[in-house]
């Protein structure tokens, strides 16, 4: 038996009439490590031209073990890797707090420019003044939708720029000669909030939110003190909801001398219609990826500016773009004087995320400002026509309209012996991808639903009869969801086996062994 | 606007569905004074027509590295990427999927995250690898805080060897993480001994290779150094394509590998994004940061995968997590797998040699022009020389020429004046002889 056929013969069971495991257009693929001929290879690259090496005694001996594959092969095997993901192009996708929205082939094709996609970070400022044009763009948008004087690009993720912004906070209150350490986290928080402020030495309390899913404003301020550092609210929250009281809470946090951070994950409610500069906001990031539509590309990357009051700007990390006497200029080591003369330091090599800056200005450039209003609306109406039609057979986790994302909890399962996983499962096999499940943690059993503006009526009316229909079937028949699901490249997987003995990496013995159990 | 599919149609209907009057009652909590009734001060939209040609506009305003002779490296560098990989990664399933959260419909992304897993500990040389970090710098600084987690010490040692931005942002951890960081001179000449810093507090030495000056040197000693006092050995890879010609970190002892994947299926784009590649030893794996994709089996006793260990990430632990990142670097790693299968055993070996034969024969070209020498012994496919005159300026004036002679030491270390004369120059498989021979004519003449 060939090491290919044993492969795929430790993948799955054949069911007797099928030797290849494969159903219709579902695909049985085994791993490339599993497809290797030695010597196989897809590129056709020359002969080295012949040297004397120089590598110090240092030439690696023997082999490293990566497989052997022609194009065709690897071409096909990523096809059919690719055809097991669910994907945005392929249907709704409402996944809360994630805003998976409709990514524009336009911001791929211009990412890719050569002038963008083949531009050398550290080419002389004279080779890339289109470059630093857009960064300056770029930030123009992101500081005039939020009406804050100044923004650091490169942060790499939401949680990167997370760190990013609190990192100003520490270095202002450092060089106020402060040395506030308490900061307070509502406790409904995305987990990167309290991971961020753990990780730069702060000591996190956690504040629970009121009935209403909002903020306890009162709360918060029973615990303001002079070693406050700062709160870090998100906005909307992730229950979906407006902080109605905000500002009150950034009055009262900069009254005791601390700053207010706001978690900017679910920008794109508010995008166009509210500007976090008006709320008192001292610090926030924008998800790229997530209000303006650069692709999630199933994990990232991500791009996570952070956009900064007047009190932080000077302490934002280098690199800066700044505007010289001919042209544009970047600041990539700290001057003795004057901009970037107190930047906290560096957080990312080069400039950042480039290619999805690309990408989000092109976004951004398409819209305009009114299509960009009107994203929010539509977000926040999609997410509102989901609740409206669902409530009666669902439960809402709070009264009420939402912003972009509809909140149930599990109440409308108690007795079914169905919980929110099981539901989440069985909406996989209606063709959905599930919403988010077990978040935020303060509502019991949550299932998070946020269409985005890019569903059209039709989509979502579909979506709603199938959430309606689960929730009728849910009170008679609890197998369905048990056994769910079912018509999936693979039925549940065991998570706990995975993490008890975690097989991280292929080995050839693994295949053997299992091949003989 | 093409982007929304909502007609006005529709809205009424749905505002009448959900009994509201207007879209604005939906924003009831949103108090009036903040409320923008009017477009923010900003153009409005556009047709795809339009912002190409605007954009088009800036990207042509930049020199592309493609077009004109290239030495540039120091951390990012410009290989061919074959057709497939571009066309692979933009299939809808990959570049529009979230994070597998759902398992069962996501066994696309988390196989391909398992090899992944597997071709970075193959070559690197090392048990275990994430799946992915944000970048190769980012990727240090997390490699650093584990070794203080794994030893419970405070203070990290760090070559001069190391690329000055990833000095830079270690130290920016270290000032506001609550950890101690001793950096090295810059150390053109690769010669540091950084064991001597080795003491009872040291968590790690971190050291690149090849280093930033291009220099390749045998850790072994290092390492041994290292684990008799304790301590961690991170080694620091920045052009990943030299491990297709050189012993493996791993091999050498390193316990932590942070590298810069771009190299392999990812363009240059200014500078990201990019693909960090994390590894280390089996025994280390829980104190590891970012996510990981483990095997499996499912209900039917088939083979699959999942995220695993996640009570090591943030979304679960919070304040507690080894780390606050929760994105990794997805779609670029997925790059880097299928150009990495594309090449295999043998083609990555020959995309290694020849970058490093071209560099030799740079090298060789170079030091034939008056009053330039080559600083290093061994290098891969980059390596430092010393001008007779200060390198920016050089550059600068070659730029006008239109050739991108390489990067000067001084625009990541200013206001040294042992390093303004040093220039970096890198070469790979798209160098060709009439690029080596551009640069030498520019270089002679403007030396002269």
């Amino acid at each position: 038996m060939s090491d290919w056929s044993k492969a795929v013969s430790a993948g799955f069971k054949p069911d007797g009439t099928v030797t290849t495991g494969n159903r219709g257009l579902q695909m049985e693929e085994a791993l490339s490590f599993e497809q290797d001929a030695p010597g196989r290879t897809g590129v056709d690259l020359p002969e080295p031209p012949k040297v004397k090496d120089r590598l110090g005694g240092l030439a690696r001996k023997g082999a490293i073990g990566l497989p052997g594959l022609s194009e065709p092969q690897v071409v096909r095997h990523f096809t059919r890797l690719s055809q097991k993901n669910y994907a945005i192009d392929a249907g709704l996708y409402p996944l809360g707090s994630c805003t998976m929205k409709h990514n524009p082939r336009l911001n791929e094709k211009m990412a890719r420019l050569p002038g963008f996609g083949d531009l050398h970070p550290l080419a002389p400022e004279s080779a890339v003044q289109g470059a630093l044009e857009l960064l300056d763009q770029l930030a123009h948008w992101l500081k005039t939708l939020t009406n804050m004087p100044a923004v650091a690009l490169s942060p790499a993720a939401g949680a990167h720029g997370e760190l990013c912004g609190m990192l100003c906070i520490k270095a202002a209150l450092e060089a106020k000669g402060e040395n506030r350490h308490r900061v307070l986290v509502p406790e409904s928080a995305h987990g990167t909030n309290p991971a961020t402020a753990a990780a730069i030495g702060f000591t996190v309390e956690a504040v629970p939110a009121k009935a209403n899913g909002k903020v306890d404003v009162e709360a918060f301020k029973a615990k303001l003190g002079p070693d406050v550092a700062a709160i870090m609210i998100t906005n909307p929250n992730t229950c979906g909801i407006f902080e109605t009281e905000i500002s009150a809470l950034a009055d009262a946090v900069h009254a005791i001398g601390g700053y207010l951070y706001c978690d900017g994950a679910n920008f794109n409610a508010i995008v166009g219609r509210v500007r976090p500069g008006d709320l008192g906001v001292d610090a926030m990031h924008i998800n790229l990826h997530k209000t303006f539509s650069t692709p999630h590309g199933g994990g990232g990357p991500g791009s996570g500016p952070v956009v900064l009051s007047a009190a932080l700007a000077p302490y934002a990390p280098l690199p800066l773009t700044v505007h010289g006497k001919d042209g544009f200029k970047v600041i990539e080591t700290t001057p003795a004087s004057g901009e970037g003369a107190k930047a906290l330091g560096r957080l990312k090599v080069f400039h950042g995320q480039m290619g999805m800056f690309v990408r989000a200005l092109s976004y951004m450039m398409s819209h305009g400002a009114d299509g960009l209003a009107q994203v929010a609306e539509d977000a926040v109406l999609n997410a509102n026509y989901v609740l409206a039609r669902c409530k009666d057979l669902m439960t809402p986790a709070f009264d009420g309209y939402c912003m972009h994302e509809a909140l149930f909890d599990d109440r409308f399962l108690k007795d079914t012996g169905v919980t929110t996983l099981d539901f989440a499962k069985a909406l996989i096999d209606a063709g959905y991808h599930p919403m988010t499940v077990y978040f935020p943690l303060i509502v019991h059993g949550a299932m998070l639903v946020e269409p985005t503006e890019t569903e059209s009526k039709d989509a979502l009316d579909a979506f709603i009869a199938t959430l309606r229909a689960l929730a009728e079937k849910a009170k008679v028949d609890a197998q369905h969801f048990a056994d769910a699901p079912k018509l999936t490249p693979r039925r549940r997987l065991d998570e706990t086996g995975a993490a008890r003995k975690p097989v991280l990496r292929w080995r050839p013995e693994t295949v053997q062994s299992q091949a003989a159990e | 606007m093409r982007y929304l599919p909502l007609t006005p149609d529709d809205r009424r209907e749905m505002l009448g569905a959900i009994g509201a009057a207007s879209v604005r009652d939906l924003f009831k909590d949103v108090p009036a004074k903040v409320w923008q009734s009017r477009p923010v001060d900003l153009p409005m939209h556009l047709g795809e027509l339009e912002v190409d040609r605007a954009l088009s506009a800036m990207a042509a305003k930049n020199i592309a590295s493609g077009q004109v002779p290239s030495f540039l490296g120091a951390g990012a560098y410009k290989h061919h990427v074959p057709s497939s990989v571009d066309h692979l990664i933009q299939r809808g399933e990959f570049l529009t999927a979230y994070t597998p959260y759902q398992p069962e419909i996501a066994q696309g992304t988390l196989q391909m995250l398992f090899e992944f897993q597997t071709q970075v500990a193959l070559v690197t040389g090392m048990d275990v690898a994430n799946a992915s970090m944000y970048d190769g710098s980012t990727a240090t600084a997390e490699a650093v805080m584990m070794a203080g987690r794994v030893t419970r010490r405070n203070r990290a040692v760090l070559s001069g060897g190391l690329h000055p931005q990833y000095r830079d942002i270690v130290e920016t951890h270290g000032k506001y993480g609550g950890f101690k960081v001793e950096s090295l001179n810059p150390d053109p000449e690769g010669k540091e001994d950084a064991a001597a810093k080795l003491g009872d507090d040291v968590s790690c030495v971190v050291v690149q290779y090849p280093s930033f000056f291009g220099h390749v040197r045998d850790l072994k000693p290092l390492a041994e150094a290292c684990h008799a006092k304790g301590a961690l050995l991170v080694v620091v890879t920045t052009e990943i394509v030299s491990l297709g010609a050189l012993e493996s970190p791993g091999a050498m002892g390193a316990d932590i590998v942070a590298a810069e994947g771009q190299s392999i299926g990812n363009g240059l784009n200014y500078g990201g994004p990019y693909v960090g590649l994390f590894a280390t030893r089996e025994k280390f794996v829980r104190q590891m940061p970012g996510r990981l994709s483990g095997q499996t089996v499912d209900g039917d006793g088939r083979r699959g995968w999942v995220l695993t260990l996640s009570t090591r990430e943030q979304h679960i632990r919070r304040e507690k997590a080894t780390s606050n990142i929760c994105t990794n670097a997805g779609l670029c790693a997925l790059a880097f797998c299928i150009h990495m299968t594309l090449l295999g055993e043998a083609g990555l070996k020959r995309l290694a040699a020849i970058n490093h034969a071209k560099a030799v024969q740079l090298a060789d070209k170079l030091a034939g022009v008056p009053g330039v020498s080559v600083v290093n012994q061994s290098f891969f496919n980059e390596f430092t020389v010393k001008l007779p005159k200060p390198a920016a300026g050089v550059v600068d004036r070659l730029a006008a020429k239109r050739i991108l002679a390489g990067v000067p030491v001084s625009r990541l270390v200013p206001g040294d004046k042992d390093l303004a004369n040093l220039l970096l120059v890198a070469a790979t498989e798209i160098t060709t002889d009439q690029d080596m021979d551009a640069l030498v004519v520019a270089l002679r003449e403007d030396l002269r």
